[in-house]
Protein backbone atom coordinates (compact mmCIF):
# COMPACT_ATOMS: atom_id res chain seq x y z
CA UNK A 1 0.00 0.00 0.00
CA UNK A 2 3.24 2.46 -0.58
CA UNK A 3 0.96 4.00 -3.21
CA UNK A 4 -1.26 5.72 -0.96
CA UNK A 5 0.85 8.95 -0.23
CA UNK A 6 0.18 9.65 -4.16
CA UNK A 7 -3.58 9.85 -3.82
CA UNK A 8 -5.91 12.74 -2.34
CA UNK A 9 -8.10 10.04 0.02
CA UNK A 10 -9.06 13.37 2.33
CA UNK A 11 -10.16 14.73 -0.23
CA UNK A 12 -12.54 12.53 -2.28
CA UNK A 13 -14.07 11.52 1.27
CA UNK A 14 -14.65 15.19 1.70
CA UNK A 15 -16.20 15.57 -1.61
CA UNK A 16 -18.30 12.80 -0.03
CA UNK A 17 -19.28 14.59 2.75
CA UNK A 18 -20.27 17.38 1.03
CA UNK A 19 -22.25 15.94 -0.92
CA UNK A 20 -23.72 14.35 2.05
CA UNK A 21 -24.74 17.01 4.19
CA UNK A 22 -26.72 18.87 1.01
CA UNK A 23 -28.48 16.55 -0.05
CA UNK A 24 -29.02 15.27 4.07
CA UNK A 25 -30.40 19.03 3.94
CA UNK A 26 -32.26 19.46 0.72
CA UNK A 27 -33.94 16.10 1.35
CA UNK A 28 -35.00 17.05 5.09
CA UNK A 29 -36.46 20.16 3.94
CA UNK A 30 -38.64 18.62 0.54
CA UNK A 31 -39.00 15.71 2.69
CA UNK A 32 -41.04 17.45 5.55
CA UNK A 33 -42.73 19.24 2.55
CA UNK A 34 -44.02 16.05 1.18
CA UNK A 35 -44.78 14.84 4.33
CA UNK A 36 -47.24 17.96 5.01
CA UNK A 37 -48.66 17.56 1.85
CA UNK A 38 -49.40 13.70 2.12
CA UNK A 39 -51.23 14.59 5.22
CA UNK A 40 -53.17 17.47 4.07
CA UNK A 41 -56.48 18.31 3.72
CA UNK A 42 -56.16 19.25 -0.02
CA UNK A 43 -56.63 16.72 -2.43
CA UNK A 44 -54.94 17.51 -5.08
CA UNK A 45 -51.39 17.98 -2.81
CA UNK A 46 -52.56 14.87 -0.93
CA UNK A 47 -52.51 13.16 -4.92
CA UNK A 48 -49.31 14.71 -5.68
CA UNK A 49 -47.79 14.13 -2.52
CA UNK A 50 -48.29 10.06 -2.68
CA UNK A 51 -47.43 9.66 -6.62
CA UNK A 52 -44.08 11.59 -6.16
CA UNK A 53 -43.26 9.33 -3.41
CA UNK A 54 -44.16 6.20 -4.54
CA UNK A 55 -42.94 7.28 -8.47
CA UNK A 56 -39.18 8.58 -7.10
CA UNK A 57 -38.67 5.85 -4.67
CA UNK A 58 -39.13 2.60 -6.48
CA UNK A 59 -36.54 4.30 -9.50
CA UNK A 60 -33.08 2.91 -9.20
CA UNK A 61 -30.37 5.74 -7.80
CA UNK A 62 -28.23 4.88 -10.51
CA UNK A 63 -30.89 5.75 -13.31
CA UNK A 64 -32.17 9.00 -11.11
CA UNK A 65 -28.77 10.28 -11.24
CA UNK A 66 -27.77 9.36 -14.79
CA UNK A 67 -30.87 11.09 -16.08
CA UNK A 68 -29.88 13.94 -14.15
CA UNK A 69 -26.56 14.40 -15.94
CA UNK A 70 -27.46 12.63 -19.27
CA UNK A 71 -31.02 13.42 -19.74
CA UNK A 72 -31.81 16.85 -17.71
CA UNK A 73 -28.28 18.42 -18.14
CA UNK A 74 -27.14 17.04 -21.45
CA UNK A 75 -30.44 16.52 -23.33
CA UNK A 76 -32.73 19.04 -22.07
CA UNK A 77 -30.05 21.92 -21.24
CA UNK A 78 -30.91 23.37 -17.53
CA UNK A 79 -27.14 23.46 -16.42
CA UNK A 80 -26.40 24.99 -12.60
CA UNK A 81 -23.03 26.34 -13.25
CA UNK A 82 -21.50 28.87 -15.97
CA UNK A 83 -20.82 26.90 -19.47
CA UNK A 84 -17.89 28.62 -19.81
CA UNK A 85 -16.21 28.47 -16.75
CA UNK A 86 -13.22 25.96 -17.11
CA UNK A 87 -14.42 23.12 -15.13
CA UNK A 88 -17.76 23.33 -16.07
CA UNK A 89 -18.47 19.93 -15.68
CA UNK A 90 -17.28 19.41 -12.28
CA UNK A 91 -19.52 22.10 -10.32
CA UNK A 92 -22.34 21.08 -12.64
CA UNK A 93 -22.43 17.34 -11.93
CA UNK A 94 -21.77 17.86 -8.23
CA UNK A 95 -24.48 20.12 -7.97
CA UNK A 96 -27.16 17.79 -10.28
CA UNK A 97 -25.79 15.00 -7.82
CA UNK A 98 -27.01 16.72 -4.79
CA UNK A 99 -30.25 17.97 -6.73
CA UNK A 100 -30.66 14.06 -7.57
CA UNK A 101 -29.76 12.34 -4.37
CA UNK A 102 -32.58 15.32 -2.88
CA UNK A 103 -34.93 14.08 -4.87
CA UNK A 104 -34.27 10.76 -4.02
CA UNK A 105 -33.68 10.43 -0.52
CA UNK A 106 -36.87 12.83 0.19
CA UNK A 107 -39.04 10.29 -0.11
CA UNK A 108 -37.61 8.17 2.45
CA UNK A 109 -37.60 11.40 4.77
CA UNK A 110 -41.24 11.92 3.57
CA UNK A 111 -42.28 8.38 5.08
CA UNK A 112 -40.44 8.70 8.43
CA UNK A 113 -41.72 11.83 8.76
CA UNK A 114 -45.32 10.40 8.05
CA UNK A 115 -45.29 7.51 10.65
CA UNK A 116 -43.36 10.00 13.00
CA UNK A 117 -47.04 11.77 12.41
CA UNK A 118 -48.88 8.95 12.71
CA UNK A 119 -47.48 8.60 16.50
CA UNK A 120 -49.08 11.95 17.44
CA UNK A 121 -52.73 11.28 19.38
CA UNK A 122 -55.13 12.45 16.77
CA UNK A 123 -56.50 14.65 20.03
CA UNK A 124 -53.78 16.71 19.72
CA UNK A 125 -54.14 17.89 16.39
CA UNK A 126 -58.62 18.01 17.30
CA UNK A 127 -57.74 20.06 20.28
CA UNK A 128 -55.53 22.40 17.97
CA UNK A 129 -58.21 22.58 15.28
CA UNK A 130 -60.58 23.42 18.35
CA UNK A 131 -58.67 26.35 19.81
CA UNK A 132 -59.01 27.51 16.16
CA UNK A 133 -55.98 26.96 14.53
CA UNK A 134 -55.51 25.98 10.56
CA UNK A 135 -53.66 23.29 9.13
CA UNK A 136 -50.60 25.20 8.70
CA UNK A 137 -50.47 26.00 12.24
CA UNK A 138 -51.70 22.83 13.70
CA UNK A 139 -48.80 20.88 11.31
CA UNK A 140 -45.86 23.40 12.72
CA UNK A 141 -46.82 24.01 16.31
CA UNK A 142 -48.74 21.17 17.63
CA UNK A 143 -48.03 17.96 14.97
CA UNK A 144 -44.58 18.24 13.38
CA UNK A 145 -42.49 19.03 16.62
CA UNK A 146 -43.79 16.07 18.17
CA UNK A 147 -43.10 13.78 15.22
CA UNK A 148 -39.52 14.79 14.30
CA UNK A 149 -38.57 14.19 17.61
CA UNK A 150 -39.75 10.02 17.45
CA UNK A 151 -38.30 9.96 13.95
CA UNK A 152 -34.68 10.61 14.97
CA UNK A 153 -33.74 6.92 14.76
CA UNK A 154 -35.20 6.04 11.28
CA UNK A 155 -33.82 9.61 9.70
CA UNK A 156 -30.32 8.47 11.02
CA UNK A 157 -31.45 5.27 9.10
CA UNK A 158 -32.22 7.22 5.89
CA UNK A 159 -29.19 9.75 6.07
CA UNK A 160 -26.74 6.50 6.57
CA UNK A 161 -28.26 5.13 3.47
CA UNK A 162 -27.51 8.63 1.71
CA UNK A 163 -24.11 8.47 2.62
CA UNK A 164 -23.50 5.35 1.14
CA UNK A 165 -25.70 6.31 -2.20
CA UNK A 166 -23.63 9.41 -2.57
CA UNK A 167 -20.90 6.84 -4.13
CA UNK A 168 -23.55 6.64 -7.19
CA UNK A 169 -22.65 10.04 -8.47
CA UNK A 170 -19.02 8.41 -9.50
CA UNK A 171 -21.27 7.54 -12.76
CA UNK A 172 -21.68 11.05 -13.80
CA UNK A 173 -17.96 11.97 -12.67
CA UNK A 174 -18.25 13.24 -9.10
CA UNK A 175 -14.75 13.13 -7.62
CA UNK A 176 -16.09 11.32 -4.46
CA UNK A 177 -14.72 8.56 -3.00
CA UNK A 178 -15.89 5.79 -5.49
CA UNK A 179 -14.36 7.80 -8.36
CA UNK A 180 -11.06 7.35 -6.42
CA UNK A 181 -11.67 4.10 -5.68
CA UNK A 182 -12.09 3.21 -8.86
CA UNK A 183 -9.12 5.22 -10.21
CA UNK A 184 -7.03 3.54 -7.69
CA UNK A 185 -8.17 -0.10 -8.61
CA UNK A 186 -7.49 0.31 -12.43
CA UNK A 187 -3.92 2.27 -11.64
CA UNK A 188 -2.73 -0.21 -8.93
CA UNK A 189 -4.57 -3.57 -9.99
CA UNK A 190 -4.94 -4.13 -6.11
CA UNK A 191 -8.62 -4.92 -5.47
CA UNK A 192 -9.01 -6.04 -1.90
CA UNK A 193 -6.77 -3.73 -0.28
CA UNK A 194 -8.07 -0.80 -1.95
CA UNK A 195 -12.37 -1.78 -1.05
CA UNK A 196 -11.33 -2.79 2.22
CA UNK A 197 -9.23 0.86 2.84
CA UNK A 198 -12.68 2.62 1.63
CA UNK A 199 -15.18 0.62 3.41
CA UNK A 200 -13.40 1.48 6.44
CA UNK A 201 -13.67 4.85 5.29
CA UNK A 202 -16.97 4.88 5.20
CA UNK A 203 -17.89 2.92 8.33
CA UNK A 204 -15.79 5.59 9.63
CA UNK A 205 -18.23 8.50 8.31
CA UNK A 206 -21.68 6.76 9.03
CA UNK A 207 -20.32 4.73 12.76
CA UNK A 208 -20.49 7.89 14.57
CA UNK A 209 -23.22 9.79 12.34
CA UNK A 210 -25.81 6.50 14.17
CA UNK A 211 -24.22 6.57 17.49
CA UNK A 212 -24.63 10.20 18.11
CA UNK A 213 -28.43 10.24 16.29
CA UNK A 214 -29.02 7.46 18.15
CA UNK A 215 -28.48 9.09 21.27
CA UNK A 216 -30.11 12.44 20.58
CA UNK A 217 -32.67 10.20 19.62
CA UNK A 218 -33.06 8.77 22.77
CA UNK A 219 -33.17 12.31 24.55
CA UNK A 220 -35.27 14.13 22.98
CA UNK A 221 -38.11 10.89 22.21
CA UNK A 222 -41.49 12.07 23.20
CA UNK A 223 -42.34 9.67 26.16
CA UNK A 224 -45.89 8.61 26.35
CA UNK B 1 0.39 14.06 10.01
CA UNK B 2 -2.25 14.06 7.47
CA UNK B 3 -0.20 11.40 5.84
CA UNK B 4 0.48 9.50 8.65
CA UNK B 5 -2.82 8.59 9.62
CA UNK B 6 -3.55 7.68 6.39
CA UNK B 7 -1.05 5.38 5.94
CA UNK B 8 -1.74 3.74 9.81
CA UNK B 9 -5.38 3.80 8.49
CA UNK B 10 -3.47 1.82 5.24
CA UNK B 11 -1.77 -0.56 7.43
CA UNK B 12 -4.84 -1.92 9.81
CA UNK B 13 -6.46 -2.72 6.32
CA UNK B 14 -3.29 -4.23 4.84
CA UNK B 15 -3.35 -6.52 7.98
CA UNK B 16 -6.63 -7.26 7.31
CA UNK B 17 -6.33 -8.40 3.96
CA UNK B 18 -3.14 -10.16 4.29
CA UNK B 19 -5.24 -12.50 6.72
CA UNK B 20 -8.09 -12.90 4.49
CA UNK B 21 -5.66 -13.57 1.81
CA UNK B 22 -4.01 -16.05 3.90
CA UNK B 23 -7.65 -17.71 4.75
CA UNK B 24 -8.38 -18.52 1.38
CA UNK B 25 -5.93 -20.14 0.80
CA UNK B 26 -3.17 -18.78 -2.21
CA UNK B 27 -2.66 -22.32 -3.92
CA UNK B 28 0.39 -21.20 -6.29
CA UNK B 29 0.60 -22.50 -9.89
CA UNK B 30 2.81 -25.01 -10.92
CA UNK B 31 3.49 -27.02 -13.95
CA UNK B 32 0.65 -29.54 -12.81
CA UNK B 33 -2.03 -26.98 -13.16
CA UNK B 34 -1.03 -25.26 -16.35
CA UNK B 35 -3.36 -23.49 -19.02
CA UNK B 36 -2.08 -25.99 -21.33
CA UNK B 37 -2.63 -29.37 -19.52
CA UNK B 38 -6.38 -28.00 -18.06
CA UNK B 39 -7.07 -27.19 -21.63
CA UNK B 40 -5.85 -30.65 -23.09
CA UNK B 41 -7.62 -32.79 -20.87
CA UNK B 42 -10.55 -30.85 -20.18
CA UNK B 43 -11.26 -29.79 -23.52
CA UNK B 44 -12.78 -26.77 -22.40
CA UNK B 45 -11.89 -23.06 -21.05
CA UNK B 46 -13.53 -20.05 -19.65
CA UNK B 47 -12.06 -16.48 -21.40
CA UNK B 48 -12.84 -12.98 -19.64
CA UNK B 49 -13.74 -11.06 -21.77
CA UNK B 50 -15.49 -7.43 -22.55
CA UNK B 51 -19.25 -7.59 -22.92
CA UNK B 52 -20.30 -3.94 -23.74
CA UNK B 53 -17.25 -2.78 -26.10
CA UNK B 54 -18.19 -3.04 -29.60
CA UNK B 55 -15.94 -4.30 -31.89
CA UNK B 56 -13.75 -5.59 -29.39
CA UNK B 57 -16.06 -7.85 -27.26
CA UNK B 58 -19.81 -7.53 -27.37
CA UNK B 59 -22.60 -9.71 -26.20
CA UNK B 60 -25.89 -9.72 -28.68
CA UNK B 61 -28.98 -9.69 -27.55
CA UNK B 62 -29.76 -13.03 -28.79
CA UNK B 63 -26.46 -14.14 -26.14
CA UNK B 64 -23.95 -14.74 -28.55
CA UNK B 65 -20.59 -12.75 -28.83
CA UNK B 66 -18.54 -10.53 -31.34
CA UNK B 67 -15.67 -8.72 -31.91
CA UNK B 68 -11.73 -8.63 -32.23
CA UNK B 69 -11.17 -9.89 -28.57
CA UNK B 70 -13.69 -12.69 -28.82
CA UNK B 71 -11.87 -13.90 -31.84
CA UNK B 72 -8.04 -13.67 -30.50
CA UNK B 73 -9.70 -15.39 -27.78
CA UNK B 74 -11.42 -19.18 -29.94
CA UNK B 75 -8.02 -18.70 -32.16
CA UNK B 76 -5.91 -18.87 -28.74
CA UNK B 77 -8.53 -21.73 -27.72
CA UNK B 78 -8.51 -23.54 -30.49
CA UNK B 79 -4.29 -23.77 -30.80
CA UNK B 80 -4.72 -25.18 -27.26
CA UNK B 81 -7.22 -28.01 -28.57
CA UNK B 82 -10.84 -26.46 -27.44
CA UNK B 83 -13.44 -25.94 -29.99
CA UNK B 84 -15.18 -23.03 -30.08
CA UNK B 85 -18.39 -24.70 -28.90
CA UNK B 86 -16.49 -25.70 -25.69
CA UNK B 87 -15.42 -22.18 -24.46
CA UNK B 88 -17.49 -20.38 -22.04
CA UNK B 89 -16.81 -16.72 -22.08
CA UNK B 90 -17.56 -14.72 -18.88
CA UNK B 91 -17.48 -10.77 -17.87
CA UNK B 92 -14.33 -9.19 -17.12
CA UNK B 93 -14.91 -5.99 -15.95
CA UNK B 94 -11.54 -3.54 -15.98
CA UNK B 95 -11.45 -3.55 -12.55
CA UNK B 96 -12.06 -7.28 -11.54
CA UNK B 97 -9.94 -8.69 -14.57
CA UNK B 98 -6.85 -9.21 -11.90
CA UNK B 99 -8.98 -11.36 -9.04
CA UNK B 100 -11.25 -13.42 -12.02
CA UNK B 101 -7.64 -14.87 -12.79
CA UNK B 102 -6.05 -15.51 -9.60
CA UNK B 103 -9.13 -17.48 -8.22
CA UNK B 104 -9.48 -18.96 -11.18
CA UNK B 105 -12.92 -18.07 -12.33
CA UNK B 106 -11.21 -17.64 -15.91
CA UNK B 107 -8.40 -19.49 -17.55
CA UNK B 108 -7.07 -16.70 -18.90
CA UNK B 109 -8.36 -12.92 -20.18
CA UNK B 110 -8.62 -11.08 -24.03
CA UNK B 111 -9.92 -7.65 -22.38
CA UNK B 112 -8.39 -4.88 -23.48
CA UNK B 113 -6.31 -5.25 -20.85
CA UNK B 114 -3.24 -3.10 -20.96
CA UNK B 115 0.45 -4.26 -20.06
CA UNK B 116 1.68 -2.38 -16.97
CA UNK B 117 4.21 -2.96 -14.16
CA UNK B 118 1.84 -2.77 -11.55
CA UNK B 119 -0.54 -5.41 -13.11
CA UNK B 120 1.87 -7.79 -13.88
CA UNK B 121 2.45 -8.09 -10.04
CA UNK B 122 -0.49 -9.57 -9.90
CA UNK B 123 -1.05 -11.48 -13.37
CA UNK B 124 1.23 -12.45 -16.17
CA UNK B 125 0.76 -11.39 -19.91
CA UNK B 126 1.30 -13.23 -23.09
CA UNK B 127 1.32 -11.00 -26.33
CA UNK B 128 0.90 -8.43 -26.79
CA UNK B 129 -1.48 -9.17 -29.43
CA UNK B 130 -2.93 -5.29 -30.37
CA UNK B 131 -1.47 -1.87 -29.87
CA UNK B 132 -3.47 0.83 -29.35
CA UNK B 133 -2.93 4.01 -28.21
CA UNK B 134 -5.28 6.59 -26.55
CA UNK B 135 -7.16 8.72 -29.32
CA UNK B 136 -10.26 11.33 -30.14
CA UNK B 137 -13.71 10.48 -31.49
CA UNK B 138 -15.26 13.71 -32.96
CA UNK B 139 -18.87 14.36 -34.24
CA UNK B 140 -18.27 13.96 -38.33
CA UNK B 141 -17.53 17.06 -39.91
CA UNK B 142 -15.68 18.81 -36.33
CA UNK B 143 -12.31 19.89 -37.89
CA UNK B 144 -11.24 22.05 -35.15
CA UNK B 145 -10.11 19.00 -32.97
CA UNK B 146 -6.82 17.76 -34.67
CA UNK B 147 -5.09 16.19 -32.09
CA UNK B 148 -4.09 16.55 -28.59
CA UNK B 149 -2.76 19.97 -28.97
CA UNK B 150 -5.68 21.16 -30.25
CA UNK B 151 -8.07 20.95 -26.86
CA UNK B 152 -8.02 23.96 -25.77
CA UNK B 153 -11.30 25.06 -23.86
CA UNK B 154 -12.45 21.60 -25.81
CA UNK B 155 -14.89 19.36 -23.67
CA UNK B 156 -13.51 15.84 -23.27
CA UNK B 157 -15.88 12.45 -22.22
CA UNK B 158 -14.64 9.34 -21.04
CA UNK B 159 -14.82 6.23 -18.52
CA UNK B 160 -15.07 7.40 -15.00
CA UNK B 161 -11.67 6.08 -13.05
CA UNK B 162 -10.38 4.73 -16.39
CA UNK B 163 -6.63 5.05 -17.51
CA UNK B 164 -7.82 7.42 -20.71
CA UNK B 165 -9.96 9.76 -18.35
CA UNK B 166 -6.83 10.03 -15.57
CA UNK B 167 -4.60 10.81 -18.29
CA UNK B 168 -6.15 13.68 -19.83
CA UNK B 169 -6.56 14.60 -15.79
CA UNK B 170 -2.96 14.54 -15.67
CA UNK B 171 -2.18 16.04 -18.93
CA UNK B 172 -4.90 17.94 -20.18
CA UNK B 173 -6.61 19.18 -17.19
CA UNK B 174 -5.65 22.92 -17.64
CA UNK B 175 -6.80 23.47 -21.58
CA UNK B 176 -9.55 21.04 -21.25
CA UNK B 177 -12.64 20.05 -19.28
CA UNK B 178 -13.18 16.48 -18.72
CA UNK B 179 -16.81 14.73 -17.86
CA UNK B 180 -16.98 11.21 -16.74
CA UNK B 181 -19.41 8.86 -17.16
CA UNK B 182 -20.06 5.20 -16.44
CA UNK B 183 -20.47 3.91 -19.55
CA UNK B 184 -19.12 4.82 -22.93
CA UNK B 185 -22.54 5.38 -24.16
CA UNK B 186 -22.91 7.69 -22.34
CA UNK B 187 -19.88 9.55 -23.65
CA UNK B 188 -21.45 8.90 -27.21
CA UNK B 189 -24.94 10.05 -26.62
CA UNK B 190 -23.57 13.33 -25.19
CA UNK B 191 -20.87 13.83 -28.13
CA UNK B 192 -24.15 13.13 -30.28
CA UNK B 193 -25.90 15.87 -28.62
CA UNK B 194 -23.22 18.20 -29.06
CA UNK B 195 -22.68 18.58 -25.19
CA UNK B 196 -18.82 17.35 -25.17
CA UNK B 197 -16.64 17.89 -28.41
CA UNK B 198 -15.10 14.89 -28.16
CA UNK B 199 -15.03 11.45 -26.41
CA UNK B 200 -11.15 10.24 -25.58
CA UNK B 201 -9.97 6.35 -25.28
CA UNK B 202 -7.92 3.99 -26.84
CA UNK B 203 -8.42 4.05 -31.08
CA UNK B 204 -9.46 0.94 -31.47
CA UNK B 205 -12.37 1.09 -28.90
CA UNK B 206 -13.50 4.67 -30.39
CA UNK B 207 -13.24 2.63 -33.55
CA UNK B 208 -15.91 -0.18 -32.38
CA UNK B 209 -18.18 2.63 -31.33
CA UNK B 210 -17.59 4.67 -34.57
CA UNK B 211 -18.37 1.43 -36.66
CA UNK B 212 -21.90 1.17 -35.04
CA UNK B 213 -23.03 4.76 -35.97
CA UNK B 214 -21.83 4.63 -39.99
CA UNK B 215 -21.22 8.40 -40.83
CA UNK B 216 -21.81 10.13 -37.97
CA UNK B 217 -18.43 10.15 -36.42
CA UNK B 218 -14.89 10.61 -36.76
CA UNK B 219 -11.33 9.01 -35.15
CA UNK B 220 -8.79 11.48 -35.16
CA UNK B 221 -6.35 9.23 -36.00
CA UNK B 222 -3.21 11.00 -34.02
CA UNK B 223 -3.07 8.26 -30.67
CA UNK B 224 -0.76 9.70 -27.84
CA UNK B 225 -0.44 7.45 -25.91
CA UNK B 226 0.15 3.25 -26.28
CA UNK B 227 -1.88 0.60 -24.83
CA UNK B 228 -0.34 -3.09 -25.22
CA UNK B 229 -3.50 -5.47 -25.16
CA UNK B 230 -2.12 -8.15 -23.66
CA UNK B 231 -3.80 -12.20 -22.79
CA UNK B 232 -3.88 -12.12 -19.25
CA UNK B 233 -2.76 -15.28 -17.55
CA UNK B 234 -2.04 -17.15 -14.15
CA UNK B 235 0.91 -15.85 -12.51
CA UNK B 236 3.97 -18.39 -12.75
CA UNK B 237 2.41 -20.38 -16.07
CA UNK B 238 5.32 -19.83 -18.08
CA UNK B 239 3.97 -22.85 -20.43
CA UNK B 240 0.21 -21.13 -20.96
CA UNK B 241 2.50 -17.72 -21.77
CA UNK B 242 4.30 -19.52 -24.35
CA UNK B 243 1.76 -21.41 -26.19
CA UNK B 244 -0.60 -18.04 -25.72
CA UNK B 245 2.30 -16.36 -27.88
CA UNK B 246 2.59 -19.26 -30.37
CA UNK B 247 -1.42 -18.81 -31.11
CA UNK B 248 -1.47 -15.33 -31.50
CA UNK B 249 1.99 -15.73 -33.87
CA UNK B 250 -0.04 -18.02 -35.86
CA UNK B 251 -3.14 -15.78 -35.86
CA UNK B 252 -0.91 -12.93 -36.83
CA UNK B 253 0.93 -15.12 -40.06
CA UNK B 254 -1.90 -16.61 -40.97
CA UNK B 255 -4.01 -13.68 -41.85
CA UNK B 256 -6.82 -14.31 -39.36
CA UNK B 257 -5.44 -11.49 -37.48
CA UNK B 258 -6.25 -9.38 -39.92
CA UNK B 259 -9.29 -10.15 -41.31
CA UNK B 260 -10.87 -10.12 -37.95
CA UNK B 261 -10.24 -6.11 -37.13
CA UNK B 262 -11.62 -5.45 -40.86
CA UNK B 263 -14.79 -6.87 -40.03
CA UNK B 264 -14.80 -5.80 -36.72
CA UNK B 265 -13.85 -2.33 -37.10
CA UNK B 266 -12.81 -1.84 -40.29
CA UNK B 267 -16.20 0.14 -41.07
CA UNK B 268 -15.06 2.91 -39.15
CA UNK B 269 -12.47 4.10 -41.59
CA UNK B 270 -10.04 2.80 -38.67
CA UNK B 271 -6.11 2.05 -40.17
CA UNK B 272 -5.61 -0.78 -39.40
CA UNK B 273 -1.61 -1.07 -38.24
CA UNK B 274 0.82 -3.74 -38.19
CA UNK B 275 0.81 -6.76 -36.29
CA UNK B 276 2.85 -6.09 -32.99
CA UNK B 277 6.15 -8.11 -31.91
CA UNK B 278 5.67 -10.76 -28.73
CA UNK B 279 7.19 -8.95 -25.83
CA UNK B 280 6.26 -11.01 -22.85
CA UNK B 281 8.39 -13.64 -22.73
Amino acid sequence: MDYLSKYDLLGAFWVTVQLTVLSAVGSLVWGTLLAAMRVSPVPLMRGFGTAYVNLVRNIPLTVIITFSAVGLSSTLGVVLADKNEHGFFEVNNFRLAVLGFTLYTATFVCEAIRSGINTVPVGQAEAARALGLGFGQTLRIVVLPQALRSVVAPLANVLIALTKNTTVASVIGVAEASLLMAEMVEKQADLLPISALFALGFVVLTLPTGLVLGWIGRKVAVKR
Amino acid sequence: MRLSRVLRAGAVVTALALSVAACGGGKKADASDSLVDKASSAKKLTVGIKFDQPGLGLKKPDGSFEGFDVDVARYIAKELGVDAANVTFKEAQSKERENLIKNGDVDFIVATYSINDDRKKSVDFAGPYFIAGQDLLVKKGNTSITGKESLNGKNLCSVTGSTPAQNIKDKFSKEANLQQYGKYTDCISALLNGTVDAVSTDDVILAGYAAQYPGKLDLVGQPFTTEKYGVGLKKGDTKAQKAVNDAILKMENSGDWKKSLETNVGPSGYKIPDAPAITEK
